[in-house]
């Protein structure tokens, strides 16, 4: 198999640099060989689609306000008042 | 000494730390950060106490050079790190070269194995999260990763740390950090399209 043609069907390695690309820039080589897998790959272009999708849903939630979440119950921040006026 | 003497201490010099303020300000929000970061009620409120009783006796360190709820969240930081190391300890057995992307991938040709296959999922680019339903299934996914790939995952997107960060706290190898993210996201689209 020529090395274009391993590029064009290797979606596993299409898919690593699909992810290291939204968190750090490639090399020039691993760039051209993403290139060329994107687009003759409608199914990676799919992923990619959909993984940069995952990471904004994925900042949405761990940016989103506090008051949606679990909150202490009163008696825990109690005894934890105590055990801090304990110690001064 | 009772509760009205606590409550009615002169007003500090900025930054001073007030001890005995720090549950009514900052429990919370202490305890909200800690469980967005383990997913775990009982460990997320132990670590806040723990932070507090730290930072009892580190109080003479403090430098006043940045506000008490950073320098009480930093402290729940490492804590934290600490626990993500103590779950990921019972991970070393798995080795990082037993490729489980192979699941996903022909290993002759790095084809996706027709299973795996993304398909369109029709909610792809619309509005994150306005869907309840999705959330919750995001939520569900990201639970079932392995610890060491959560702990990862959730420190680059959670709190943006640098990549030599991350490798340095949680011991990964520069290498290993991005197959891990390559894992993980595998692992968590094929989840979320699985269940939606």
């Amino acid at each position: 198999m020529g090395v274009i043609k391993k590029i064009q069907h290797d979606c596993r390695h299409a898919t690593y640099l699909i992810e290291k690309r939204q968190h750090t820039s490639l090399t020039i080589k691993e760039r051209m060989q993403l290139g060329i897998h994107l687009w003759g790959c409608s199914v990676c272009r799919l992923y990619q689609r959909q993984s940069r999708w995952i990471n904004r849903m994925l900042h949405t939630l761990f940016h989103s306000p506090e008051d949606t979440k679990g909150k202490l119950s009163d008696e825990f921040k109690q005894e934890l008042q105590q055990k801090i006026d304990d110690r001064l | 000494m009772s509760q009205a003497e606590v409550t009615n201490d002169q007003p500090a010099r900025a930054f001073e730390p007030e001890p005995r303020h720090w549950v009514e300000r900052y429990a919370d929000h202490l305890y909200s950060y800690a469980f967005d970061r383990l997913n775990h009620e009982e460990q997320a409120r132990d670590l806040v106490q723990e932070t507090f009783l730290a930072a009892l006796e580190k109080v003479g360190q403090f430098q006043g050079n940045s506000s008490e709820r950073t320098w009480l969240t930093a402290i729940l930081k490492y804590k934290i790190i600490d626990v993500y190391r103590k779950r990921n300890s019972g991970l070393r057995t798995q080795r990082i070269d037993e490729e489980p992307e192979l699941e996903f991938f022909e290993q002759s040709n790095g084809h996706w194995k027709e299973a795996y296959c993304p398909r369109q999922m029709g909610v792809e680019g619309g509005d994150p999260l306005v869907n309840k339903e999705l959330a919750a299934i995001l939520k569900k996914c990201l639970q079932k990763l392995p610890a060491l790939w959560l702990s990862v995952f959730t420190m680059k997107h959670m709190d943006d740390a640098a990549t030599e960060t991350i490798c340095k706290e949680l011991k990964v190898t520069p290498g290993n950090f991005w197959v891990i993210i390559h894992r993980a996201k595998l692992n968590l689209r094929a989840c979320i399209q699985k269940s939606w």
